[in-house]
């Protein structure tokens, strides 16, 4: 009789740990849901070729278009200077931290880069425009107020840790026969970092430089804060943009009515950028698979 | 020649290990940077009655006391809602369905997730929950946004401490004739719990921080009332600072600068308390 109710309360945990992992299934589900079927709703008000073609975004305004270039332009001009910043200064911290640094130093100094990531974004926002933006406008005295150049530089030193910490997996997962093999050449240990280890890397390396694309594309605050809220199809770093985040912002602080065509704009928005992430989070996925059985 | 060689091969990796140190503390001078001009800027506006004011039209009777308060509220509410579900979700996907069909969906599916922007999560808490199950701009329609979005963190930073814990201990507590759920209650648990509260304390200083999803399900940018109850309007610290952000008087930016520092002393506190837990816990193992 002991043994039988302790099976039943068992069986009745299980249950409760397994709709908990099925929560997050019912997430996704709930995402895609919503997504869909507002954008479908959407669709059948907006042609999706004009969605696709028309460069310009103006659902506010009485002249209504709504071609999703030039957001499109604004969220990838923005994440291509972030991850110029982040890239390069992300990179070379990986390869310092496991070539040149001590591991003591390593250990100590991972988690202070780490604090870069915990800032809340809005804080970095303020940053970029209050601080990055005059410093910058000292050299470039036509950059206006709100632009893409310090939206993105500022998201860049945001995306830093993700670029050196997931790079840094990957080259610490380089063999060390193969770093002992170079240098045994007689080569310094920047000519083994840039012509062995990065090269066996450079899988890890793509999938850390995708996921942090990924992260800039989805990033609002910094953008909303600084980038301005003027869609336009351009790639000058200097005049203010509007980005697809920046726009679901901008709707949201106003009084929009649900079931109304501008409701549904920012859901066709949301679409095209899950759509987006979701290809560079899956691509990099796979990439990070094939590469781990590359050593297995 | 081949001396001139060697000796350039040399400078340059010299060069470089100085880049590398330079790189390495790049951002964080940034940081530094702009911490220093925060404080330049927002210290003398810190006091105690800038925290126990409301928010104002007057920037300089402007206070945080509402969105400190939704801030404390929503953080306990959707602390409540995630801890319980990640980490149960987590126990599930360790101990119970590895290297089944449902587990292996589910950690396809919240690796996935955890890649997904959170203005996203505030497009599913809108239509849900503020629309559909017409909870309106409430706390708890922006806690249950909240909690979605740090789920897929707590499981997969749980996951982590539940696998630290060592195999042997696991096969005792069987070996006593323990049943599976006693020896995760009693032995697998205890055992990893600071590397779970460090992924709790990790995930809720994320949420903390978080602007966009609320500002999508509904938060209020002015509330000039302490919240009460779990339905009651609210609007959060990043938002105030946001909307203080995008007025174009410079005293408001000074309220800006103030209420950064309370947002980073909480967060940076929250941290902190995780890296600690971090190191002790590295140094028992």
């Amino acid at each position: 009789m002991m043994l039988f109710s302790r099976v039943i309360k068992e069986k009745i945990i299980v249950s409760v740990l397994a709709f908990c992992a099925l929560l997050t299934v019912l997430t996704t589900i709930g995402i895609l849901y919503v997504l869909l079927s507002e954008a479908f709703v959407f669709f059948t008000e907006v042609s999706i070729v004009d969605f696709l073609t028309d460069t310009q975004w103006t659902p506010l305004f009485a002249d209504k278009h709504f071609g999703i270039l030039p957001l499109l332009s604004g969220t990838f001009l923005t994440s291509l200077i972030a991850i110029s910043v982040a890239l390069p200064i992300g990179l070379t911290i990986a390869i310092y931290l496991n070539e040149y640094a001590h591991e003591q130093f390593k250990t100590v100094i991972k988690p202070i880069l780490e604090l870069l990531a915990a800032v809340p974004t809005v804080v970095y926002g303020f940053f970029a425009l209050t601080v990055v933006t005059p410093f910058l406008q000292s050299f470039f005295p036509e950059m206006a107020g709100f632009n893409s150049l310090s939206a993105g530089f500022v998201m860049g030193i945001m995306i830093i840790p993700y670029v050196s910490s997931l790079s840094d997996d990957a080259i610490s997962a380089v063999p060390i026969s193969l770093r002992h093999g170079s240098l045994a050449l007689g080569a310094s240990r920047l000519q083994t970092a840039f012509r062995v280890i990065v090269p066996s890397a450079a899988s890890g390396i793509i999938v850390s430089v995708l996921l942090a694309i990924s992260r800039a594309v989805g990033e609002t605050m910094i953008v909303a804060v600084a980038a301005g809220q003027q869609p336009r199809l351009t790639l000058n770093p200097l005049v203010p943009i509007e980005t697809i985040t920046t726009y679901i912002v901008q709707v949201s602080m106003g009084d929009v009515p649900q079931n109304s065509l501008e409701y549904r704009t920012i859901f066709a928005a949301g679409i095209t950028l899950f759509v987006f992430t979701f290809i560079l989070n899956n691509i990099g996925h796979w990439f990070n698979k094939k590469y781990h059985r590359k050593y297995e | 020649m081949n001396k001139r060689y060697e000796t350039i091969k040399r400078a340059k990796d010299g060069a470089f290990k100085y880049f590398g140190l330079f790189c390495t503390f790049f951002g964080l001078i940034m940081l530094a940077i702009f911490i220093g001009n925060i404080l330049f800027e927002g210290l003398g506006r810190l006091s105690w009655d800038f925290i126990t004011s409301y928010s104002s039209r007057l920037p300089e009777k402007a206070g945080i006391l509402s969105a400190l308060m939704g801030t404390v509220w929503i953080m306990v509410m959707t602390a409540l809602l995630a801890i319980p579900g990640g980490i149960g979700a987590a126990i599930y996907l360790e101990m119970y369905a590895k290297r089944t069909r449902f587990g292996n969906i589910v950690e396809l599916n919240i690796a996935n997730l955890a890649g997904i922007p959170s203005i996203i999560y505030g497009l599913l808490g809108l239509e849900i929950f503020t629309y559909q199950l017409q909870m309106g701009g409430s706390l708890l329609a922006g806690a249950m946004t909240l909690a979605l979005l740090i789920l897929p963190i707590i499981i997969v930073a749980t996951r982590e401490a539940l696998k630290a814990v060592p195999r042997s201990l696991i096969e005792a507590s069987f070996a006593l004739g323990a049943t599976k759920w006693q020896t995760i209650r009693r032995t697998v648990l205890p055992a990893a719990s600071s590397g779970i509260i460090t992924s709790v304390i990790i995930a809720l200083s994320r949420a903390i921080g978080e602007a966009a999803p609320l500002i999508v399900v509904g938060a209020l940018a002015y509330v000039p009332f302490v919240p009460t109850s779990p339905t009651s309007d609210f609007t959060v610290l990043p938002i105030q600072i946001f909307n203080w952000v995008s007025r174009p008087q410079k005293a408001f930016l000074v309220n800006a600068s103030a209420a950064i520092i309370v947002l980073l002393c909480i967060v940076f506190f929250m941290n902190a308390i995780a890296v600690y837990l971090r190191i002790k816990k590295k140094i028992k193992y």
